[in-house]
């Protein structure tokens, strides 16, 4: 095999990997705006939060150190433990899980039966508290998360793959946290699908993003299901948090992980579990082959608007997306 | 009458199991319902019945929590209700179905009809991931009930479509499945015959009749067409622009005056 095609082989696989993570924040949306029909602006800093909070609490920061010292005029910063991995991630589950009854109980719940463009615009509202309440729990700067993750390329698959090319191909380089999201973004949707179809919460869950009003005549009450919703979206968003904050450090430019998730969900369509996947792989793949393939002719970086560019052709020519049904006016 | 009374085909009725108090309702300045008091017993199929805007479905909306009154109370099993949300109405057993059908159109016929389970469905979610012997019992015993309204509805053959590709007489059909899959004690049905062709009206008659005799599910329901109210109803409530200006057996409402100028449309003034 020429070394060429093997690159492309291993271009498409990384594209592949990326892609993963892009689905996973895609699918955070696609909960909520199923559920709910509202578009969650906050996911990402919902995913930034999440990270900062598991990082708070394996470190054993004192939340809210800044405000307590000026306030009482102490010194404290650490309660000088740490916490395993594990039992970090439970207890941010937990935070989550505060978090979206909180969502529910003092924004949500005062803006039933308004216009979606208002309860976007309470996202937005949500983004920035969130961003300033992460600033004042854990504070701003950047800060390392390991729960454990392998890093770095694996030899094993580059020893495996050496043999294939010529003497200048090394094996395919794949990042070992990269394999890592992949299984556990596969895993978590399988469980997402589990719970959809098989739990009376997932039916529930499913009667409530058909019809509202006739998920109330059965019996379901919609407050506990948007808090639901929320929890799961913000489990989801800990697992990106997770997986990117690993990758590049928890800081600010986590949250901006939600604006490639809007390319993907354009692919998708708003409302399709399976087209955040396929559009999240899609976009992941089509990046990586773009700038492998005609990156050097145009200047490089094409990484940066490649996903902009495709979702806008789709916008043009599929504004349903790949999977959602055709729409037709009404008349 | 105080503790029931037996109909003209024999059925037994019972005691008075929801009773409407001096209700108001107001949109705005719209009136919907003034004042209106009725009962509905045990056993009983009751119709409500009035031209168009005369406030029937906002009556159904009261009873079943969609719409909150401004004035009046709702008692149910002899003691006042507090307000309720309409999921937590639908938990005490009074299902309903809507003048404009609302299922859920992305979902089989069957998994709409075990919606209306969900109210019996006790498992928590731990339970279901983890101790799979008892959920699974308790799907099967639901699916078994689910199933078997299906089969009494005659809906077998569509079990498994989803509800969108449905025409409208059969959507109207399998709300009445979902509704009836809660077992209630009360079943509130607006317009249920409302659009369908003649057949399909006799159809939906007899499931009415059927249920009513079968389960002894009480039953209250607004309807338009007078011949079909007289052929179901033990008493009717007239309502006509928000008041109620009839109550009794069919043949009762039939020779009231100010029922008959209602709906021969006689100026109001
Ligand atoms: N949600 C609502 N908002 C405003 N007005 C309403 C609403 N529901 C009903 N109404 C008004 O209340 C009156 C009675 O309506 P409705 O109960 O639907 O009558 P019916 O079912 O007898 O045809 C009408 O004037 C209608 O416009
Ligand atoms: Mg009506």
């Amino acid at each position: 095999m020429s070394d060429q095609f093997l690159y492309a082989i291993e271009v498409t696989m990384n594209g592949l990997m990326a892609g993963v993570l892009y689905a996973l924040v895609a699918l955070g949306f696609v909960l909520i705006y199923k559920a709910s029909g509202i578009f969650n602006y906050a996911q990402g800093v919902m995913a930034l939060f999440a990270a900062m909070t598991l990082v708070g609490i394996m470190d054993g920061q004192v939340p809210f150190s800044h405000l307590i010292n000026a306030a009482f005029g102490t010194k404290v910063h650490h309660f000088g433990w740490h916490v395993p991995a594990l039992a970090a991630i439970l207890l941010t589950v937990g935070v989550m899980v505060a978090l979206a009854w909180m969502v529910q109980r003092f924004v949500m719940r005062h803006l039933v039966n308004q216009e979606p463009i208002i309860l976007f615009m309470a996202t937005i509202g949500l983004a920035y508290f969130l961003e300033g309440l992460s600033d004042l729990m854990w504070g701003s700067e950047i800060k390392k998360l390991d729960v454990g993750l392998p890093q770095g390329g694996s030899l094993w698959i580059e020893d495996m793959t050496s043999g294939l090319g010529s003497d200048n191909f090394y094996g395919f380089f794949i990042d070992n946290l990269d394999i890592v999201a992949a299984i556990v973004a596969v895993l978590l949707v399988l469980a997402l699908m589990a719970f959809s179809n098989y739990t009376k919460e997932g039916r529930a869950l499913r009667a409530v993003a058909d019809d509202h009003q006739a998920a109330l005549s059965v019996g379901i009450s919609l407050d506990f299901i948007w808090v639901l919703v929320w929890s799961v979206a913000g489990f989801v968003a800990l697992v990106a948090g997770i997986m990117w904050g690993t990758k590049s450090g928890v800081q600010f430019s986590l949250s901006l992980i939600a604006l490639k998730a809007l390319p993907v969900l354009m692919l998708g369509g708003f409302t399709s579990i399976p087209g955040a996947i396929v559009g999240g792989l899609i976009i992941g793949v089509g990046e990586k082959l773009f700038e492998f393939a005609l990156g050097p002719m145009l200047g490089g970086a094409t990484e940066n608007w490649f996903a902009y560019v495709l979702a806008l052709l789709f916008l043009v020519f599929r504004p349903q997306g790949l999977f959602g049904e055709k729409i037709i006016e009404r008349v | 009458m105080e503790d029931g009374y037996t109909t003209a085909d024999g059925r037994k009725i019972g005691a008075v199991v929801m009773e409407m108090k001096n209700i108001t309702l107001r949109f705005g300045g719209v009136v919907a319902i003034k004042d209106i008091s009725f009962d509905i017993r045990e056993g009983e199929i009751r119709a409500i019945i009035g031209p168009n805007g005369a406030g029937k479905s906002s009556m159904l909306n009261v009873i079943s929590g969609f719409y909150v009154p401004q004035e009046g109370e709702v008692w149910f099993h002899g003691a006042p209700r507090p307000q309720l949300r309409p999921y937590q109405v639908a938990q005490q057993g009074i299902a309903r179905t809507f003048q404009n059908i609302a299922l859920f159109e992305g979902m089989s016929v069957l998994d709409n009809v075990m919606t209306g389970r969900l109210t019996q469905m006790k498992s928590g979610l731990f339970a279901q991931a983890f101790w799979k012997g008892k959920a699974e019992a308790e799907e099967t015993a639901n699916r078994e009930v689910a199933e078997r309204i299906i089969d009494f509805l005659e809906i077998q053959s569509i079990r498994k479509t989803p509800v969108g590709r449905l025409p409208y007489g059969l959507k109207k059909r399998v709300e009445l499945a979902r509704a009836l899959a809660a077992e209630p004690k009360l079943l509130l049905l607006d317009e249920p015959m409302a659009g369908m062709n003649v057949e399909e009206k006799e159809d939906m008659s007899r499931f009415i009749l059927d249920v009513n005799d079968e389960f002894g599910t009480t039953i209250a329901l607004i309807e338009h067409d007078m011949g079909v109210v007289m052929d179901l109803s033990d008493r009717v409530v007239v309502m006509d622009y928000g008041k109620k200006i009839g109550d009794g057996t069919p043949e009762e409402v039939r020779s009231n005056q100010d029922v008959i100028d209602a709906y021969l449309g006689v100026s109001h003034d």
